[in-house]
């Protein structure tokens, strides 16, 4: 079902958190909500489920308006980041609950818990208390209970905050998993920007309470629109140095990097910009030399990260396959890739 | 439990500091059952005879009908302080009602009164609504009185049951109603517990209320009825047979204690841990 979010506004005791906001999650997809903390992605969820009441704007489920319907008929599922498993339950009673609020039969409840216990993967631990579970299973609970009354919709919360490093990579493709399997509307609310680029078809940036960009995670990635969203992105993240033009040509003359401006832009003299450059773009195969000192290596295995200070003192990060001839203090000269450089005007949007 | 240390020095002491009470408590249950010639506190003979009492109205006056009218008393009591501490104490730790926060402070004040600072208001209330002397009225004083207690410790306890569990039951289409009868009021099932037996103790060993509020009626709690035993001017007056009826109005507090025992330790062992 698609989700369509108008001009959706919420004050908490007059204090506007999110000013007309408008969002449309299409049918089927699952669209993951990113951004630093406090910048209203919960808020968001809990305004579509209708445990905050909007003060301003609509929310529409399909044709149908939701705005002033109350949580219990909204048909929407929600796995809180602390799971919200009733305690005193077993696991089975845990998920029949929604059923048996319904009134359904016995035989119903029976069935519906064991098709959506095997989806998850938990029919072993029908007979449990959420107590006797690790933390990976109950989220599976979680899920299965969000989802057994086969709702319009589902919304994570942090689903995978409590998790440790190894669960989360599991219970990461799980999610994704069930979402598939299902064709449920899904919403993640996330600050981990590799659960969002991992576990959804799209993804929106929020900031202050605004959605600065909504895209596939590959284009975000390549083409974000301001610098905040390309800060946003990428681990380790891009480096920024700032400049002005000069001659059609981007000119840092602390460091005397010069980049070519992108094709078809065409900027005033003197203008300054901030260019932004990955690390898997620097220290490759390239175009324009930089100079400059090894400040900081780390070895992660596989790939080795550098922070390479250039004269005046800016920082570019550099990303490689692991090599040991360059230590802490060494001075390099390394490429720079100039065409999958970002460039951005002073107050942060694309060029 | 792993054990570093010895405990046996500890209960041997503890044993010494109790020693006066333990006596105290082992000849309130033997003076019952035996007979000890005049000046000497060594029994001498074993007899039921100051249990008399139970079936013999005759030894002093009908027990039985007390211990109803207790067991009424102290019933409704637990009855009112539960059904209203436990769904005030809900509203006042979820709803965010107007004048949540005074109200609180108010009930927290109320609970810091003594009793015989309110017993003159509480006497003119009643005489107005004319349940003075009456077993109702006595009920609804003593009840109102510890609800605050109530109210406060339930409210505690809700306040523990995390707010996702609410709204999650609230999403799986549940009333407000089912969410708190189904999903939270399991969960302060511990604390329903204490206040239960809190009062139920309570109730059971009031003494004044009955006293100042209905002293002429026509019902007598065992209190009141021990305290007619104990007259040394009446002629029925035994000294072991004021043990016996005192034993037997302990006995059903003693019993609470035991049945309940492991459900009062639970309340600190967390009650949501299922
Ligand atoms: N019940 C509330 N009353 C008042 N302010 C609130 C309330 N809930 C949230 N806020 C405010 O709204 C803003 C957005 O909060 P929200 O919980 O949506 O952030 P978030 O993006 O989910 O952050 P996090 O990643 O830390 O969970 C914050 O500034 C927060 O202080
Ligand atoms: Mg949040």
């Amino acid at each position: 079902m698609q989700i369509v979010l108008k001009d959706f506004t919420k004050t908490f005791d007059g204090n506007t958190v999110i000013d007309r906001m408008n969002l449309t999650v299409r049918d089927g997809e699952m669209l993951a909500l990113l951004g630093p903390s406090g910048c209203g992605k919960s808020t968001t969820l809990f305004a579509i489920c209708g445990i905050h009441r909007v003060n301003g704007g609509q929310i529409l489920f399909g044709e149908r308006d939701v705005s002033n319907m109350p949580s219990q008929q909204r048909n929407v599922g929600v796995v809180f980041q602390n799971y919200a498993l009733y305690p005193h339950m077993s696991v089975f009673d845990n998920i029949a609950f929604p059923l048996k609020v319904r009134n359904d039969s016995k035989a119903d409840i029976a069935r519906d818990v064991r098709t959506i216990a095997e989806l998850t993967h938990i029919a072993e631990l029908l007979g449990r208390r959420p107590g006797q579970l690790s933390g990976g299973q109950q989220q599976r609970v979680a899920l299965a209970r969000a989802l057994v009354r086969k709702p319009d919709v589902l919304l994570l919360d942090e689903p995978l905050a409590n998790l440790d490093a190894k669960l989360r990579l599991e219970m990461r493709s799980e999610i994704r998993r069930i979402q598939l399997e299902t064709g449920i509307t899904a919403i993640l609310v996330t600050h981990d920007q590799v659960e969002a680029m991992s576990m959804c078809d799209r993804i929106a940036i929020m900031k202050g309470g605004q959605i600065l960009q909504i895209d596939a995670p590959k284009d975000m990635y390549h083409n974000p629109r301001t610098s905040f969203v390309a800060g946003f992105l990428g681990n380790p993240p891009i480096s920024f140095l700032d400049g002005r033009t000069m001659d059609g040509r981007f000119l840092d003359e602390g460091t005397g990097v010069t980049l070519p401006l992108p094709a078809g832009v065409t900027v005033a003299n003197g203008t300054g910009l901030t260019v932004g450059i990955r690390p898997e773009h620097f220290g490759h195969a390239g175009d324009v030399p930089v100079r400059g000192k090894v400040v900081f290596a780390e070895t992660q295995g596989r790939e080795n990260l550098y922070d390479v200070a250039l004269p005046n003192g800016a920082l570019l990060r550099s990303v490689q396959p692991a090599r040991d001839d360059v230590r802490p203090g060494d001075e390099v000269s390394w490429q720079l890739n100039s065409a999958a450089a970002l460039f951005f005007t002073e107050d942060g949007r694309r060029l | 439990m792993t054990r570093n240390f010895a405990n046996w020095p500890i209960v041997l002491v503890l044993l010494i500091i109790s020693t006066p009470i333990i006596i105290m408590y082992a000849f309130l249950v033997i003076d019952t059952v035996t007979t000890s010639p005049p000046g000497s506190a060594i029994p001498n003979g074993f007899t039921l005879s100051h249990w008399r009492f139970l079936i013999d109205p005759t030894a002093t006056g009908d027990v039985w009908r007390p211990t109803l009218t207790t067991i009424l008393f102290t019933a409704s009591i637990v009855v009112i302080v539960l059904g209203i501490s436990s769904t005030a104490g809900y509203a006042l730790s979820r709803l965010n009602m107007p004048f949540r926060r005074y109200f609180l402070a108010v009930v927290l004040v109320m609970h810091a009164f003594p009793l015989v600072t309110l017993i003159i208001g509480v006497f003119l209330v009643l005489q107005f609504v004319g349940l003075y002397n009456t077993l109702t009225g006595v009920v609804l004083v003593k009840a109102g009185l510890m609800l605050p207690f109530g109210i406060w410790i339930m409210k505690g306890f809700y306040d523990t049951v995390p707010w996702e569990i609410e709204m999650a039951g609230v999403q799986d289409g549940a009333s407000r109603f089912t969410v708190w009868r189904k999903l939270i009021l399991p969960q302060v099932k511990p604390g329903l517990f204490a206040l239960a037996l809190f009062a139920a103790i309570d109730a059971w060993g009031e003494y004044m209320l009955p006293r100042i509020l209905a002293p002429s009626a026509d019902f007598e709690v065992l209190s009141i009825y021990l305290n007619t035993v104990s007259d040394p001017d009446s002629t029925t007056y035994n000294f072991n047979l004021f043990k016996s009826v005192g034993l037997f109005y302990t006995l059903p507090i003693l019993a609470l204690y035991a049945i309940f025992r492991d459900r009062l330790m639970n309340i600190f062992g967390g009650g949501t841990k299922g």
